[in-house]
């Protein structure tokens, strides 16, 4: 067997970890839930994506699929490679390996996600003696120093406490240093600052900028909110009703933004450097109903500029990769909505050029 | 915690007077003279007074209780009418094996549940969780006296399957293996129905349990099913469990009157049985009072424990 | 001819397994409340005919008419065989439905009624009210209830009067913590406030307010109740401390035949069964009511 295993060499053209076409869909008993409908995304070493989108978007779902957490009447299909190693279809006792180990996840809540009955240390090593096979001695002695590496003061006294001796702040450090627990190459970070105060926020997230650098981890992400992934990643996909619906290169996305969905998200951040006309307008309706879903696309009915043909066809995303990728019949830019149906909806979909853009 | 503790303990003793002192009235409920039974043929009415004198009958109930108070404060219950032999001391002979069974009872059950209410939990909605749960609402229904003659009849049973003996008690202190051997059969007639009792409580408690942020955190670590429900998901599951076994012993301690009657275990429960058919007054006193103040107490010190096992509670 | 029958009867069945098959899967989870009801409705058919037409069974409770120890299903009408003495299982059963039935029913009614009471009146007035019944209840819940029943068999001629009282004197603080608990919720709504400011007095309060809204959960506990107190009464009397014989009762029938059960363990074992189904079926009840109701657990 060819296979790489664990410890094989990454591929040549493979990049770190790979989602081809990855569908998620719930089997639900009012109907099939679409939860997350055909994403593709690619990340490198050292790399970070940021997965931003409204709560239902499919985030989440979408980076649990990635961790094979998704809850049992999920089906997951297409693929997810790392390394070159397929995730999806393989049995869960030889994915588990990847779990934790490779790849590893920092939860959205820290005052519920670590387990309240159970101390520290417990909690820190038992990834590191499943997956690296360490000792007590070796994996608390590594314990120690993760809890040092993530800031927490008197390491040796924290992983002797319970969680609901620490403060939230302690807590998502805590959770930090147990996604690291076994050196993983990609780290998901799901809503990882937003059950935390504004400036205990900023030091977490400096501090997952910090470790991704020194290590050269792969890192997703998730966000409801633009801002906070503006600065710190490589690139972003904009998620809507389980799609992407743009996706490209932070600075680029952070310049020209294309989709009608991506402006209202940004239209959203509350800013203080824009006149007060323009201060954060909540984008009108709410997400849609992922399991009556119609034929087109799905922001169609929230968005100002959408017409029969948004209506009846859904846009396509574009394949290529690390281009600036956009889902949207009359992107940003291209005014007029009216007239242009074919021609303009026909070549958004082929190749969105970035030289495109028409000065406001 | 000691304030708590202090708390509980002034609360029990408004309930342990009225305890004791409707015990010692038992013997005024006594249709003639609770020590009639005692005189043999052609005895005087004086041979009546002398010995309700002797027993204390013939005081008034006050004097009697704090009679009785003051002796059983310093360990004395009385003297059996029968064989005029201390109460106590007949109570400390029995207790032990009482003890030994409801013990034994609960650890079956508690085998046998813990295991099942975390598979059900776990596979909720499921065939398995249908079928346990029909299994054991059935079994819910069966009496503790039905179920001894079940479980005699299966497996005590020469025509079916001889595996235990139905009579022949032995004391844990003189062979333990025999003891073990016999106790097994009593032991699981109590334990029948406990079992479903814990099993539902368990899976509802683990249900809650399972929605938990921290099972998903421990699932992300690639950590395999069954250690993620028994070492993350079983503890913070069990706090109501450990609870009513707590109350459970002590029901246990007060029920096994049935058991020990059919199986001829020289317990608590057969001592009581036999001073109620002998008219023995004050052993059914002594043990009544014994068994409520067990049941009392370990209600008290489960509540109590209770703040003891949740570290959550505990740091409050 | 033989092919025009069968023609529609084909194009029939599949269309009328699928009914059938999906109202059996429907129907599934009702089946065995129907089947309780109606146990529960032969049980009471049994105790009111052994009550008031005793002459409608073939055979008397206390006289033997045949063979000793015949099997279950070997002659009609006498179709449950016979015990020890050859009376007829079939009449005794159905005197014994009367000793459970008459047992528990009064039993729970006046649990309801006296603990009710109590309750009732401790959520309205609170305080020392509140204090000397919680007192009482808590005194009496002390006692493991098999235990105070043995401690009052020792001093009375059981009886079924005896027994009877003594049972629903164990009801009784059951009842009270229920509707006290019940009570005092309903009694912080604003329709009792209301009641309050209107100048309504206590008895009006508790007897027209609190009472009908604590009724629910008082109901589907008595049904369990009762389940509890056949087995309490069958207990009792599996030790010999119930109604004394030849009035048969369930438990006693299954005591005087215990040492015939490797032997004829029909003998046992169909007392047992009866004694089974009705406290299952009770059980079947009064968690369907507890359900439509949604009350919570609560001990006796």
């Amino acid at each position: 067997m060819a296979e790489p295993t664990t410890t094989g060499s990454p591929t040549p053209d493979e990049p770190l970890l790979r989602a081809e076409d990855l569908r998620v869909h719930l089997d639900t008993p009012r109907g099939l839930l679409k939860a997350v409908d055909g994403v593709s995304f690619a990340i490198e070493r050292g790399e970070t994506l940021g997965l931003v989108g409204e709560s239902g978007s499919g985030k989440s779902m979408l980076v649990r699929s990635l961790m094979g957490i998704c809850p049992s009447i999920a089906r997951i299909r297409g693929s997810v490679r790392l390394d070159g190693r397929e995730l999806v279809g393989v049995p869960r006792k030889e994915a588990r390996t990847i779990w934790g180990n490779r790849i590893a996840m920092v939860f959205q809540d820290p005052m519920t996600s670590l387990n309240p009955v159970l101390r520290i240390d417990r909690q820190l090593t038992e990834s590191m003696r499943l997956h690296l096979g360490l000792g007590k001695k070796e994996a608390n002695e590594r314990a120690i120093e993760l809890l040092t590496l993530v800031g927490i003061p008197e390491p040796l006294k924290r992983s002797r406490s319970y969680p609901h001796q620490l403060s939230g702040g302690m807590r998502q450090r805590v959770t930090i240093a147990m996604a690291l627990a076994c050196d993983p190459d990609v780290l998901i970070a799901d809503e990882a600052t937003t059950a935390l105060d504004v400036t205990v926020q900023r030091q977490i997230l400096d501090l997952l900028q910090e470790i991704q650098a020194e290590r050269g981890m792969g890192m997703i992400l998730v966000s409801h909110d633009l801002g906070v992934v503006a600065g710190r990643t490589d690139q972003i996909a904009v998620m809507y009703a389980g799609r992407m619906v743009e996706h490209s290169p932070t600075a680029d996305l952070f310049a020209h933004r294309r989709h009608r969905y991506t402006e209202a998200l940004l239209g959203a951040v509350p800013r203080l450097d824009v006149p007060r006309e323009q201060r954060p307008r909540a984008i009108p309706g709410s997400p849609p109903d992922l399991i009556t879903l119609a034929s087109g696309c799905a922001f169609a009915a929230r968005c100002g500029a959408a017409d029969d043909l948004c209506r009846a066809q859904r846009p396509e995303l574009g394949e290529d990769l690390g281009t600036h990728r956009f889902a949207c019949h009359h992107p940003v830019g291209t005014d007029a909505p009216a007239g242009a149906d074919a021609a303009s909806g026909d070549g958004a979909d082929e190749k969105p050029s970035l030289m495109k853009e028409t000065p406001a | 915690m000691l304030r708590l503790l202090g708390r509980k303990l002034l609360a029990l003793i408004p309930v342990l007077f009225l305890v004791t002192f409707a015990t010692t009235a038992l013997p005024d409920l006594v249709d003639g003279s609770p020590v009639a039974q005692m005189l043999g043929p052609g005895s005087t009415p004086q041979d009546l007074k002398d010995l309700e004198h002797e027993f204390g009958y013939d005081k008034s109930l006050p004097v009697r209780y704090v009679t009785w108070v003051g002796n059983a404060l310093t360990g004395d219950l009385g003297e059996s009418l029968k064989t005029r032999t201390s109460v106590m001391d007949g109570i400390a002979e029995r207790f032990p094996v009482t003890l030994e069974l409801a013990v034994f009872a609960l650890l079956m059950a508690l085998i046998v549940a813990v295991p099942l209410g975390v598979w059900t939990a776990a596979k909720a909605g499921g065939r398995v969780d249908r079928v346990i749960g029909g299994v054991s609402s059935g079994l819910l229904s069966i009496p503790t006296f039905v179920s001894v003659f079940i479980l005699v009849y299966f497996f005590a049973n020469p025509k079916m399957m001889l595996a235990f003996k139905p009579t022949g008690w032995e004391y844990i202190s003189v062979d333990f293996a025999k003891n073990i051997e016999f106790a097994f059969l009593p032991a699981l007639a109590l334990a029948l129905a406990e079992i479903p009792q814990f099993q539902r409580l368990l899976r509802s408690d683990m249900l809650a349990t399972l929605q938990e942020d921290f099972i998903l955190t421990a699932r992300s670590k690639g950590l395999s099913t069954p250690y993620v429900l028994f070492r993350h998901a079983l503890r913070p599951s069990s706090f109501s469990l450990l609870t009513v076994s707590g109350l459970t012993l002590g029901r246990l301690i007060g029920g096994t009157v049935i058991v020990e009657s059919y199986f001829a275990i020289p317990g608590l429960g057969q001592g009581m049985y036999q001073a109620i058919n002998g008219k023995d007054i004050p052993v059914v006193q002594g043990t009544v009072v014994v068994i409520a103040l067990i049941y009392v107490l370990l209600n008290t010190l489960v509540d109590i424990g209770y703040s003891l096992i949740d570290p959550r509670v505990r740091a409050r | 001819m033989s092919t025009l029958e069968t023609a529609p009867a084909v194009g029939e069945t599949p269309a009328t397994a699928a009914a059938a098959k999906s109202g059996k899967a429907r129907k599934r989870p009702s089946f065995l409340l129907w089947f309780a009801i109606a146990w529960m409705a032969l049980v009471l058919l049994g105790a009111l005919l052994s009550l008031v037409a005793s002459d409608v069974f073939p055979h008397g409770y206390d006289k033997a008419f045949g063979e000793a120890k015949q099997a279950p299903f070997s002659s009609w009408p006498e179709f449950l065989g016979t015990d020890g003495l050859g009376r007829s299982h079939l009449t005794r059963l159905a005197f014994g439905a009367r000793v459970s039935m008459i047992v528990a029913l009064v039993s729970v009614v006046v649990g309801v009624l006296v603990g009710g009471l109590l309750g009732l009146v401790a959520a309205y007035f609170r305080g020392v009210t509140e204090m000397v019944i919680d007192l009482f209840s808590d005194a009496l819940l002390a006692f493991p209830p098999l235990i105070l029943l043995l401690a009052l068999s020792s001093v009375y001629e059981p009886s079924q009067t005896s027994i009877t009282a003594g049972l629903a004197v164990l009801t009784i603080p059951g009842f009270t913590r229920l509707t006290k608990a019940s009570a005092i919720a309903q009694s912080n709504r604003e329709y009792v406030t209301v009641a309050k400011a209107m100048g309504a007095g206590p008895g009006r309060i508790i007897f027209k307010e609190l009472l009908p809204n604590t009724f629910p959960a008082v109901m589907s506990y008595s049904v369990i109740v009762m389940a509890v107190l056949i087995v309490a009464e069958g207990s009792l009397s599996f030790l010999g401390l119930s109604i004394p014989p030849p009035m048969p009762s369930w438990g006693g029938m299954i005591n005087s035949a215990k040492d015939d059960l490797s032997l004829y363990p029909s003998q046992v074992f169909v007392p047992c069964a009866v004694l089974f189904l009705t406290v299952f079926s009770l059980n079947v009840i009064g968690d369907r009511l507890r359900a439509k109701f949604d009350v919570r657990d609560t001990k006796l």
